[in-house]
């Protein structure tokens, strides 16, 4: 729990200075605007978070959301049976690609970085360029406009709480925080770490293939490069939200606050009326101040 | 030499000669073979330069990635030009200086931040880019400073044995690394770095300063490359780092560097850049499209990286 | 020879044999453990232990011969579990989530209630007074926490009963009273009809616990019969170590002229003070801040930032895996990595003088190899202890630091290491030698006892007693028996 307490005061703080800035955000359509792309960047984020999980990192997260955003433009309005076994095939192939580098024992940042490829050419040739519509029904839920609490946020809690009971509560979620600890004893235990890395890419899969469809339903229309900045920012939220490189340690519930923050972070800037010269640099040390605050608040912690 | 097919870096030249082959003989041979190998050298030598300081780092362990390349290229190369603002002579080593103080200043600068802040590496310089980018950016303006002539016909000559220059100087920094590697104290330290940090603490390695001088050694590469990236292509831009930070990484991994860490391959260095290059030139050749290209770039890395890596598949 | 039993066997081994390569691990083995029995297992490191509980535990199958499970289909059917030195926990999963990497039958809902009752019944019952809780994360556990958590496992209830358990050195980390519960519970459990693999070095718990001895040695088994055929010193002899380890040089006979002691070279924030040559030896429970007082002192001895030629001190990791070895390189590269700056000159290494210190070394402490080129994996780890040893005594640092290095290492290197730790303080350097073994603990001229991470007792020379040293790592009051 203590490990949640940071990300969440980074977000409270980061929306207190938006609220600050522009009075005029605290309110049910301010809101929405702010957190509204938050939705599919939390998606990504706890999709990167289930790889990281596992002792992987994924640089291929934001190639896929594309390529799964091509694939909901061009394909899933038309032809929704054909969309659907394709973003099922995604899903398959990400399964096999764990079970490729659990097999093979390789590097899963070269494979991803190569596999960030392979998705770009994908898109590309699913979407030459830029178009397509979103399918009626998933506009429809995207743009909901929900009495009291806007869309955005109630989409980030069912997140939250999805992820935090299938990756921390159920036996399954269980199974793969162990392959991210201790490998060699869950392989002792008479498991298939084989099948449980291909488990883990799946479910990875899984929330980025919804990443894709929840961004085409915001912009009802796809692009091959839509998403190509989730990569980085699905590992900052993993970071920002408390989560540790190596040795399995996650949190779903940070990683979607982690996501949240970083939307904010943007919207934060334009606010402050920055030179466009600086916006993307300010990001980068708006990432740097969160990440001190995570060092002094975890060090004042160690002294008490 | 009996298990030269043993060596880390052995695959990697399988592929470059096998892909330059392949497009030679579509080119219909003859002439065409030296015009490709010419531009390959050249065009290799940018990804050997950023290669050489990537795997330094990635020799480190798991999570030691310098993703700050690219920004890095671009802001040496931007305040570099602007300094030179194409005259010659003592401006030119004047140039020089400042991109490699450049990457000496952004070297300390990613060491300061993973140290202070604790970060993983991937973070710290991740974040560290987006601010050297908008340096870059703010300096630049939007201007395009052409380098010294001196400078450009320097990098796009070919002066000893029609090979080109970038190459010769290339293969002269690869020789200095794979010294230091090799047979090195500082090698030795990263190398037991990159196996277990606490226990090279706890043998004596002075981890800090170790890592600090990686750092800064990879930012100082990535400066050089980008000063000499803007003197051949004319002048320097805000992108032109872009595909040096997928290409580091591969080139490093291609080459048959360990990603766990410990262990690194200068000689695969060479051979995975010529075969990255030669991919593309050759899926080119075949007229492909973009997509098709990209995909199949992509399958080929995965499936050559399967192929050399099932060698050491643990049991 | 297997011992006649009436009931059937849980495990029957016959003529078992395992090669690994040209190395053959395990040769011609039968071995039946039936229920009610407490096997004692022992034998030097290489004797093939690990081998045969590999073999038992269906990790490796054998090369000839057969392991087959008396009305079982497996191992896991058979109700065998094991618990093994080198870990088998997560430490990212609570103790509850752990029992469901071993447990299938943990899943749907209400699955975290029944793991935690199963393994906090298992805590309660073999650690009674423990005070671990089944939401803890096992990484901000005690090591000794954890030890016992892995042992509760063992012991929990599931959907195969547990029917034989396998323990190999399960009480490394743990302190002697947390041991003797454990042992009582041993009893237990056999008497209930459960039976249980007993490997330890400790041959004191050997004799407490096992109902019936195996005596290993080079892969066979070379004895099998009832504890109460065997004395310790016959036990011994029967593992093939001339080496007596009830002799112990007096301490008096080790006294060397060690000066005043206000003549001390070195003083730790805790107080523990060593002068030129002096072996000082750091005891207590296991877990009471010894470890962490030896790390920040070598730590405020050594930079971050500057190596030395001539380092001030030089440390000897005994968790080999965390602190000590780099699994990459070959035992030369491993063994020179602390003195490298003497074997520098202008930044780059000088491989012949590298070499040189390679092979001085290997004769000196004994590394058996056929070529110290070879990856440091490829020793056993008794051998890689050896290689860690002269990493450090390579380098002309004074002061040798020591955290409980002797960990799972074999009596016969033992004694040589003692013997060339004191030859060594004779020389002149001083050593600080943290050690949960008494044996240990009698070579050092002076001894500090730790106890909640501060000092308890100073002894010296003819104080250095089990006694005293008990009583200063107990607190007055506590039930120490």
């Amino acid at each position: 729990m203590i490990r949640l307490a940071l990300p969440v005061i980074s977000l409270v703080v980061l929306i207190c200075a938006v609220f600050w800035l522009q009075p005029r955000a605290m309110s049910y359509v301010g809101l929405n605007l702010l957190f509204n792309l938050a939705v599919p960047i939390a998606l990504a984020t706890v999709a990167q978070m289930v790889i990281i999980m596992v002792g992987d990192i994924d640089l291929s997260m934001g190639a896929f959301v594309s390529l799964i955003a091509c694939i909901t433009a061009a394909i899933l309005p038309g032809n929704p049976a054909l969309g659907a076994v394709m973003l099922l095939g995604c899903i398959a192939a990400y399964a096999a690609l764990g079970a490729l580098i659990e097999a093979r024992q390789l590097p899963a940042i070269v494979v991803t970085l190569g596999m960030s490829f392979v998705w770009g050419g994908a898109a590309v040739l699913i979407l030459p360029s830029p178009g397509g519509t979103a399918p009626g029904w998933l506009t429809a839920v995207m743009k909901a406009k929900p009495p009291l609490v806007p869309m955005a946020i109630i989409a980030s809690i069912i997140i939250a709480a999805v992820a935090h009971l299938v990756v921390m509560r159920s036996a399954f979620g269980v199974r793969l925080r162990a392959l991210g600890g201790n490998a060699r004893a869950v392989s002792r235990a008479g498991r298939s770490t084989i099948a449980l890395r291909a488990w883990a890419y799946a479910l990875a899969g899984v929330f980025a293939v919804a990443a894709g469809m929840a961004l085409v339903g915001l912009t009802t229309s796809g692009d091959a490069n839509i998403a190509l900045r989730y990569t980085l920012l699905s590992i900052a939220g993993v970071i920002l939200g408390g989560g540790e490189f190596t040795g399995g340690r996650v949190s779903p519930i940070g990683a979607v606050i982690g996501a949240l923050t970083l939307t904010l972070a943007g919207s934060f800037l334009s606010f402050l009326r920055l030179s466009p010269d600086w916006q993307i640099g300010a990001q980068g040390a708006i990432l740097i101040l969160v990440l001190a605050a995570r060092l002094v608040v975890r060090q004042a912690e160690k002294r008490a | 030499m009996m298990n030269i097919y043993k060596a880390p870096w052995f695959w990697a030249w399988v592929a470059a000669f096998a892909a330059f082959g392949a497009t030679w003989s579509l080119s219909a041979g003859g002439g065409g073979g030296m015009a490709l190998l010419v531009a390959a050298l050249t065009f290799g030598s940018f990804s050997v330069l950023t290669g050489l300081g990537q795997m330094l780092v990635i020799t480190m362990g798991p999570g030691n990635t310098d993703l700050s390349i690219p920004a890095t290229m671009t802001l040496a190369a931007t305040l570099s030009l602007k300094l030179m603002n194409g005259a010659g002579g003592v401006w030119i080593i004047a140039g020089l200086l400042t991109a490699l103080l450049i990457g000496v200043g952004v070297g300390i600068v990613n060491f300061a931040l993973i140290r202070l802040l604790r970060i993983p590496p991937i973070i710290a310089t991740l974040s560290a880019s987006f601010l050297y980018q908008s340096l870059a950016i703010w300096s630049n303006r939007g201007l395009r400073i052409k380098p010294p002539q001196a400078l450009a016909d320097f990098t796009t000559g070919r002066a000893v044995l029609g090979i080109p220059n970038l190459a010769w100087l290339a293969l002269a920094i690869t020789v200095v690394f794979w010294v230091i590697l090799n047979r090195a104290r500082f090698g030795r330290r990263i190398s037991a770095i990159g196996q277990n940090p606490r226990a090279a603490r706890l043998a004596g390695v002075p981890v800090a300063s170790v890592t600090a001088a990686t750092y800064v050694t990879c930012a100082v590469m990535a400066g050089l490359t980008g000063f000499l990236l803007a003197c051949f292509s004319g002048g320097a831009a805000l992108n032109m780092g872009a595909e040096f930070l997928l290409m580091s990484i591969a080139v490093t991994v291609i080459g048959g560097s360990s990603i766990a860490g410990g262990n690194s391959n200068v000689p695969g260095i060479w051979g995975g850049a010529l075969f990255m290059y030669l991919i593309v030139s050759m899926l080119n050749s075949y007229g492909l499209g973009a997509g098709v290209r990209l995909l199949s770039t992509g399958v080929i890395i995965i499936a050559i990286v399967a192929i050399a890596s099932g060698r050491k598949a643990r049991l | 020879m297997t011992t006649g039993n009436d009931r059937a066997a849980v495990v029957v081994l016959d003529g078992a044999s395992k090669s690994f390569g040209a190395l053959k691990a395990l040769d011609r083995v039968d071995l039946s453990v039936g229920p009610g029995e407490c096997l004692g297992l022992v034998g030097h490191n290489g004797a093939g232990k690990s081998t045969l509980v590999n073999l038992i535990t269906g990790l490796f199958a054998p090369t000839e011969g057969g392991v087959s499970y008396p009305g079982a289909a497996d191992h896991r059917a058979a109700g065998i579990r094991s618990i093994s030195q080198e870990g088998t926990l997560c430490p990212n999963l609570t103790v509850l989530e752990n029992l469901q990497v071993t447990q299938r039958d943990l899943t749907g809902w209400g699955w975290r209630g029944a793991a935690a009752g199963r393994v906090m019944a298992a805590l309660d019952a073999i650690f009674p007074g423990h005070r671990i809780r089944a939401h803890t994360l096992v990484i901000d556990m005690t090591l000794a926490e954890q030890q016992m958590v892995e042992i509760a496992i063992g012991f929990a209830e599931g959907a195969t009963p547990a029917r034989l358990v396998v323990l190999d050195e399960p009480t490394s980390s743990l302190d002697a009273s947390i041991a003797a519960q454990l042992m009582t519970h041993i009893r237990r459990f056999c008497a209930g009809g459960g039976a249980v693999i007993f490997i330890s070095h400790m041959l004191g718990e050997i004799f407490d616990v096992a109902t019936r001895i195996v005596v290993m040695r080079d892969g066979r088994s070379i004895a099998d019969r009832p504890a109460g055929d065997f004395t310790r010193q016959g036990l011994v002899d029967a593992m093939g170590h001339v080496a007596d380890d009830d002799h112990q040089p007096s301490p008096a006979a080790l006294a060397r002229a060690l000066g005043d002691k206000s003549s001390h070279i070195l003083r730790t924030p805790e107080g523990v003070e060593a002068r030129r040559g002096e072996i000082v030896g750091l005891a207590g429970l296991a877990g009471h801040g010894q470890a962490e007082a030896l790390a920040r002192f070598y730590l405020s001895r050594s930079s971050d930032w500057r190596g030395a030629s001539d380092p001030q001190a030089v440390f000897v990791a005994g968790d080999r895996k965390r602190d000590g070895v780099m699994p990459v390189w070959s035992i030369r590269r491993n063994l020179t990595l602390a003195a490298l700056d003497r074997l520098t000159r202008w930044g780059l290494i000088d491989h012949a003088a590298e070499a040189r210190i390679g092979s001085e070394w290997q004769k000196r402490i004994g590394i058996r190899t056929p070529d110290m080129g070879n990856p440091i994996l490829s020793l056993s780890g008794g051998n890689q202890q050896k290689a860690l040893f002269a990493r450090a005594l390579a380098t002309q640092a004074p002061v040798v630091v020591m955290d409980d290095p002797m960990r799972g290492v074999d009596i016969g290197t033992k004694t040589e290491v003692y013997d060339m730790i004191r030859h060594e303080a004779a020389n002149g350097r001083t050593f600080l030698w943290y050690s949960t073994e008494m044996d240990e603990i009698r070579n050092c001229d002076r001894v500090f006892v730790f106890r909640d991470g501060a000092i308890s007792a100073e002894l010296e020379g003819v104080q250095i007693t089990e006694e005293a040293i008990l009583a200063a790592s107990f607190e007055f009051g506590d039930s120490a028996a």
